[in-house]
């Protein structure tokens, strides 16, 4: 009677029919291509000539590999931590609002977007022009509000040996030494009347203890004025940056008042060459490079983050609500501040998310292909470089070496093995 | 009772006061959030000479800027045809993944079979495995057999890679079907592939909606897998906007309408279910 198992249920035989098509696929583009890649990878470009581990060895010590591998490291430290930490403040700040799935809809939206189209979007914000770039005409409108810093794009002096002052390297320079007690005229042109009518007239510095001069525009509509004097109809230049240079060394710098009139109070002998560097001359803020070498990858990064956000927020929010209340209210009640049941009850108990949520990230970074691709103009691609993308271009965009592309992937295969490990473990967990 | 009103008194004030600063907070964030998506959105509706001149936000000042101009050439220049074809790859990559996942998943969950256990543990170990493994192997493969270029080599490409995913996501909702309603279907003597169609799968539909739309999304917005097998007759959209990136600040009135046609139907998709996404999600975060 007792059988040791009663089943009742088809022959294993029915499983594998069941499993044949999955089984098949698989095999053949999963399993099949890791042995495959790992035979590859230790062949030359050809693929003929057994190369044993140069392949690997090219990795670290090719310089621009070596890029890659630092912008990988960067994104795998900078990118998890941030969309995490953000999930978690969006997930318990929006708890206390009433139109918290509407805000979720909407930092969840991007996962919808393809990475492709992502890219499309912050090529946008990104552009360096202010009149174009979302993100450059914030920071110079923000910039132009604090600072008050005009910029005078196109005044210069003139051009010929009675001008007082000259071009050097973008600034503006006097040709002979001034000394305090005589005013200094630093005339300029290059803005026509028009452009400067609503301007102060320009004045002389009033006379007095130290260092001092007027910056103006020159020129007078219709023609006529005295070139190198103020004339009444001459209008001043306002907050244009003037240094007192000796020798190499910048002494002081002050700004020009709505007249163009400067003084420098401390200057009260000596004598110096006046400088007004190029930053009066550019447009008064030109916005950040962000689509340059320096600021790619963080740009990209910022990118990244708006695509991965919302996922964060939604998985922690879930396991927010798992939450017992009862925990955070008798918290409360025993008198913690907010920021104490936080730190203290919210955080520990989530943690099992946060970290999954991790874990997701990371996996997810160490493949970032789209972005980088997208985002970074051709000329700047190789600082902006990332293992997934070198892989791609070193065996199809190009770079037509197969052995090499082959030890690449080998090499992010075992970059996520310690994350199948993990997730062998948590499900291993999970059904016990 | 007075006790209790003298506690939450401040704290209430405190939130009221705090609240008004985290709305406006929060309201900012969903307006950084916004405003990229938007922007590309008026891109796409401006002339090129506007887009060239002004920024895209000056449109409010001036709201006879739009017009659709940018889509009709868009449409024109054959754009339409890489439409099709982003179709004709993804519809049929997520059927087979649905169809072929829910077989395993139903013999994982509910056939007993020697090596089961460990089977299953490899599906889990796949889930992680970065597609970059199978590019240069599965080319070399797809030559051989003559289907590179091809859309069904993107096609199975696809659906291979959104398996282990598929797999996982199912049998962890069919084994948490009741025990007593195969059973009985088996006391009657009812064929396993009877049992599997018509009481497993039906009710496992809300597992296969989020599994249906994760797989429609990544093939549908997938790169990568196109860039390498897909040729230019065949490329879906997502190639066919790549090729115009090189010349970015020129072919912005391509881009922007070709990116933003790309991004609507997943966009209606994911608002129309996004329950089933959010559930998918929370079934099968890690890969």
């Amino acid at each position: 009677m007792a059988a040791p198992r009663a089943r009742l249920g088809p022959s294993p035989a029915m499983a594998w029919v069941f499993l044949a098509p999955a089984v098949l696929l698989l095999a053949a583009w999963m399993v099949y291509p890791i042995v495959y890649s790992i035979s590859r990878s230790v062949h030359d470009a050809s693929g003929n000539a057994f190369v044993g581990l140069a392949n690997y060895g090219a990795i670290f010590s090719d310089p621009a590999t070596l890029v890659t591998i630092r912008n990988n490291i960067i994104w795998v430290v900078v990118a998890p931590l941030v969309v995490t930490v953000l999930g978690l403040i969006f997930a318990v700040l929006t708890e206390r609002i009433r139109w918290a799935t509407a805000f979720k809809l909407v930092l969840f939206m991007p996962m919808a977007v393809s990475l492709l189209a992502a890219g499309v979007i912050f090529r946008l914000v990104y552009e360096q022009d202010p009149d174009k770039g979302v993100a450059n005409a914030i920071i110079t409108t923000v910039q132009g509000v604090f600072s008050g810093d005009q910029g005078y794009p196109g005044a210069r002096p003139r051009e010929n040996d009675a001008a007082p002052a000259a071009l050097r390297e973008g600034a503006v320079v006097t040709k002979q030494q001034v000394q305090p007690g005589t005013p200094a005229l630093i005339p300029l042109v290059g803005l026509s009347p028009d452009a400067v009518a609503g301007f102060t007239a320009a004045r002389p510095a009033a006379a007095g203890p130290g260092l001092s001069g007027t910056i103006w525009i020159d020129t007078v509509r219709g023609g006529g004025g005295t070139v190198g004097a103020i004339d009444p109809q001459e209008r001043g230049l306002a907050g244009v940056t003037v240094e007192a240079v000796e020798g190499d060394t910048v002494r002081a710098a002050t700004r020009t008042e709505a007249d163009g009139s400067f003084r420098f109070d401390e200057l009260t002998s000596g004598s110096y060459l006046l400088r007004l560097p190029q930053s009066n001359f550019t447009a008064s803020s030109t916005g950040v490079t962000w689509l340059g070498p320096a600021l790619i990858t963080p740009a990209i990064i910022g990118a990244y983050v708006w695509v991965w956000a919302g996922f964060a927020m939604v998985l922690i929010a879930a396991g927010l609500s798992a939450i017992p209340r009862d925990a955070l209210e008798a918290a409360r009640i025993d008198g913690a501040t907010e920021w104490q049941v936080f730190r203290k009850i919210t955080v520990p108990l989530l943690s099992p998310v946060l970290l999954v949520v991790f874990v997701t990230m990371i996996i997810n970074v160490l493949k970032v292909f789209d972005l980088v691709f997208i985002i970074a103009p051709g000329s700047v691609q190789p600082d902006a470089n990332v293992v997934a993308l070198e892989m791609w271009r070193v065996s199809f965009g190009g770079g037509g070496n197969q052995g090499m592309g082959s030890a690449l992937a080998i090499f992010l295969l075992l970059l996520v093995l310690p994350f199948m490990a993990f997730n062998i473990r948590r499900f291993r967990r999970d059904e016990r | 009772m007075s006790d209790a009103t003298f506690q939450r008194g401040p704290a209430r004030l405190i939130d009221r006061f705090g609240g008004g600063v985290l709305q406006v907070l929060l309201i900012l964030v969903a307006i950084f959030w916004l405003v990229p998506t938007l922007g590309l959105l008026v891109v796409s509706l401006r002339a090129e000479a506007d887009n060239n001149s002004s920024g895209w936000w000056t449109l409010f000042a001036k709201p006879a800027q739009l017009t659709l101009e940018n889509y009709g050439n868009l449409l024109a220049s054959g754009f339409s045809s890489s439409f099709w074809n982003t179709v004709l790859i993804t519809v049929p990559a997520t059927l087979l993944v649905i169809g072929i996942a829910a077989m395993a998943a139903y013999a994982f969950a509910w056939i007993e079979f020697p090596g089961r256990d460990a089977l299953f543990l490899v599906v889990i170990a796949l889930l992680v495995v970065p597609v970059q493994i199978a590019l240069i192997p599965i080319a070399k493969l797809y030559g051989a057999v003559g289907i590179f270029g091809s859309i069904a080599g993107v096609v199975l490409f696809h659906v291979a890679f959104g398996l282990p995913f598929a797999i996982f996501l199912l049998r962890n909702f069919f084994a948490g079907i009741p025990r007593e309603l195969l059973e009985a279907s088996r006391m009657d003597g009812a064929p396993e592939w009877r049992i599997f169609a018509t009481v497993v799968f039906p009710l496992a539909k809300p597992a296969i909606a989020s599994l249906g739309i994760f797989q429609f999304l990544w093939v549908w917005n997938d790169l990568l897998v196109a860039l390498v097998y897909a040729d230019t007759e065949n490329q879906p959209m997502t190639k066919a906007l790549q090729s115009q990136m090189r010349q970015f600040g020129t072919n912005i009135d391509i881009l922007a309408p070709g990116a933003f046609l790309s991004l609507i139907i997943p966009l209606v998709l994911f608002f129309a279910f996004q329950r089933y996404f959010v559930q998918g999600l929370l079934a099968g975060s890690g890969k």
